[in-house]
């Protein structure tokens, strides 16, 4: 092509430029790798974080040892065996010895026996399923309400946000011990005539205080999760991309869905798991209060709390669910820092 | 401000009236109530009884009597405790706990802001992580278990500390560590973190660049900041641990609030929910508006409205 005589200051255009790209610099537009989305990115640096990865390894292995192993475990948590009460761990009674010396093989008590001569390991991961059941069905019952609730309070904003948080504000001031016991004693009634009749027999097994304790959680617990997820949507409901999404003509419900829902998920999931610990604390002292799961199903804290009164005699009974709990609690809690840290923009190095 | 006091002082007391009005009604709408446990009372002398404390009236008849009553500054007898005022009870039961409340929330603060201020200098070397470690599995540890062992360890084993009653100042020492146990982890943590904000903040690198000391930039800007949350979260932590921890109590047999208050609950002492309900929500509501108070003079910038 002719070169053009051009006036350095003249907007006319340069020929060059509309020329068709070669092949070497199409390549450099070519995309080498798949962009890393958010999820992508979030769980790559939570795979990098040690520690949350070893407390999730625990918390893995918990869930195994409560959920699985005691369907194969040789003892039952609720069968008594006479003979063999407040065993020792590791230790076995007459008539199991007598069985050992003749040469057959019994399965030995890890963890001893309890004073009605059950075994004592089962108990305990029984104990653990339940604690780890309340944790995790509570958890989801707050995030549904709290955040449901707390996104309708801060989107809609003026009275209806000042209503809402008020009642937040008066639930939060009843001493929860209070609605616990009364919404427990009010429940037991109609729990057990309901279980009486069929489809309902699970209740009876569950115990209706296990049923009053979810209810109380739905009831109670979900106001801090509801204030947390407020005080989000109040700041993503300023930014500029939900203006330009309402000026573009989308409804309430697309941009609660496409840009609010989306953008508080790592608050919502870093919050429930920091919510399962602090719901196996309060059914662990709800069960130290005799208000926990009915016999003989055991929990975490009503095996704490029975151990707790003949420590003096049988110290080690205290040490198996106490550790538990605790390691429970603590892997949680160090997993949901982990969650946080990833899903967090900020800590992007 | 003196109008946002007033606004705050209004509003605590529509709360603290909705909060007895519920618990009024919730309490009497669950069945049984407090002399039917009580096997050894004959029909006649439980109706005299009812008849005595106003419980045959109807219900919204009772509510309005007792509302009237609390504005005269009359919280009722005690339905349980016989020839016992509510307040007299409260008035008894309020101080022991309290006396071992504030003791455990000042050793929090104590123990707790300097650890986190310490292991937010540190970040990163061996006292940063010990710090970490100590107080993550100080949140992790429910308070009955810190109870029973160091009952055990100190009490049972070791005899070196008292097991039950309030007598000497030793008796003191298990309570407080139990009960400051679970809320100096925490604070540990707030504090830890917060500063570490603060620490990033441009105002904090500004004064390092005009010369202010590394001590004084530390008290003067980085702990008045980072303070902040530490005294969002003592305010309720206060109210409730100054009114009693349940398991506290029943562990160390101390006669405080928070037992009373579960036995009242779990006995229907009608007249004693209420009034320890009252109390615990009105202490909860105060500690609120104090809060408030205490952010606008810790940071001025903060616009109470």
């Amino acid at each position: 092509m002719k070169e053009l005589n051009k006036n350095v200051l003249s907007f006319q255009l340069n020929a060059d430029d509309f020329l068709p790209a070669t092949e070497e610099e199409k390549e450099s537009l070519v995309v080498m790798r798949d962009s890393v989305s958010f999820w992508k990115d979030s769980f790559h640096r939570l795979r990098k974080n040690k520690v949350a990865m070893v407390s999730l390894f625990f918390i893995i292995l918990i869930m195994f040892l409560s959920f699985v192993v005691p369907s194969f475990y040789p003892y039952s948590y609720s069968a008594q065996q006479k003979g063999a009460e407040n065993l020792r761990p590791m230790t076995y009674s007459k008539a199991e010895q007598e069985l050992i010396d003749a040469g057959e093989k019994v399965f030995p008590h890890f963890l001893g026996t309890d004073k009605l001569g059950r075994d004592y390991a089962v108990r305990v991961m029984v104990g653990s399923r339940i604690s780890l059941t309340v944790g995790l069905v509570a958890a989801v019952i707050i995030l549904l309400i709290g955040s449901l609730y707390g996104s309708i309070a801060a989107f809609f904003g003026g009275w209806v946000d000042i209503i809402m948080m008020r009642i937040v504000d008066i639930i939060y001031t009843i001493p929860d011990v209070l609605l616990i016991v009364l919404i427990s004693f009010a429940l037991k009634n109609p729990l057990e005539t309901l279980s009486e009749q069929a489809g309902f027999k699970w209740i009876g097994t569950v115990g209706p205080n296990l049923i009053s304790i979810f209810i109380v959680f739905a009831l109670l617990y979900w106001v801090g999760m509801a204030r947390i997820v407020r005080s989000q949507v109040l700041v993503l409901r300023e930014s500029e991309y939900v203006t330009a999404a309402k000026a573009l003509g989308a409804t309430n419900g697309r941009i609660i869905r496409k840009h609010l829902l989306t953008n508080c998920i790592g608050t919502l999931i870093v919050t429930t798991t920091l919510q399962i610990p602090s719901s196996i604390f309060t059914e662990s002292y709800l069960s130290f209060l005799g208000l926990g799961v009915a016999v003989p199903l055991p929990s975490l804290g009503s095996l704490a709390s029975s151990a707790i009164n003949g420590m003096n005699t049988y110290p080690y009974l205290l040490i198996a669910p106490a550790v538990l709990i605790s390691l429970i609690i603590l892997s949680f809690n160090l997993f949901g820092d982990g969650l946080r840290d990833a899903f967090d923009p900020k800590m992007k190095k | 401000m003196g109008k946002y006091i007033i606004k705050r002082v209004i509003m605590a007391v529509i709360t603290i009236f909705v909060v007895a009005t519920l618990t009024f009604f919730l309490m009497n709408a669950v069945p049984g109530g407090p002399y039917e446990a009580e096997k050894s009372i004959s029909p006649a002398a439980k109706a005299a009884l009812e008849a005595k404390f106003g419980l045959d009236q109807p219900l919204f008849k009772q509510y309005i009597t007792y509302m009237k009553n609390i504005l005269h500054g009359d919280f009722g007898p005690s339905l349980k405790q016989r020839g016992r005022n509510v307040i007299d009870i409260i008035l008894t039961k309020f101080p022991v706990s309290a006396k071992i409340g504030g003791i455990s929330v000042l050793v929090a603060l104590i123990v707790g802001i300097p650890l986190g201020c310490i292991a937010a200098l540190n970040r990163g070397k061996i006292g940063d992580s010990a710090i970490i470690v100590i107080s993550t599995i100080g949140i992790a540890i429910p308070s009955f278990v810190v109870c029973s062992l160091s009952m055990y360890i100190f009490g049972v084993k070791l005899k070196w500390l008292p097991t039950m009653g309030l007598k000497t100042w030793k008796n003191y020492i298990m309570p407080v560590f139990a009960l400051s146990f679970y809320p100096t982890a925490y604070i540990v943590r707030l504090m830890r973190s917060s500063m570490l904000d603060v620490m990033g903040q441009d105002y904090m690198r500004t004064a390092r660049a005009k010369g202010v000391s590394q001590f004084f930039s530390l008290f003067k800007h980085a702990l008045r900041n980072a303070i902040l949350p530490v005294v969002t979260y003592v305010g309720p932590m206060m109210a409730y641990t100054l009114t009693g921890s349940f398991i506290i109590e029943k562990v160390f047999t101390i006669p405080g609030l928070g037992g009373e208050f579960v036995s009242s609950i779990t006995n229907r002492d009608y007249m004693m929910i209420m009034g320890t309900t009252i109390f615990l929500a009105s202490l909860m509501v105060v500690m609120n508006v104090i809060v408030d108070i205490v952010y606008k003079i810790i940071d001025p910038r903060i616009n109470l409205k």
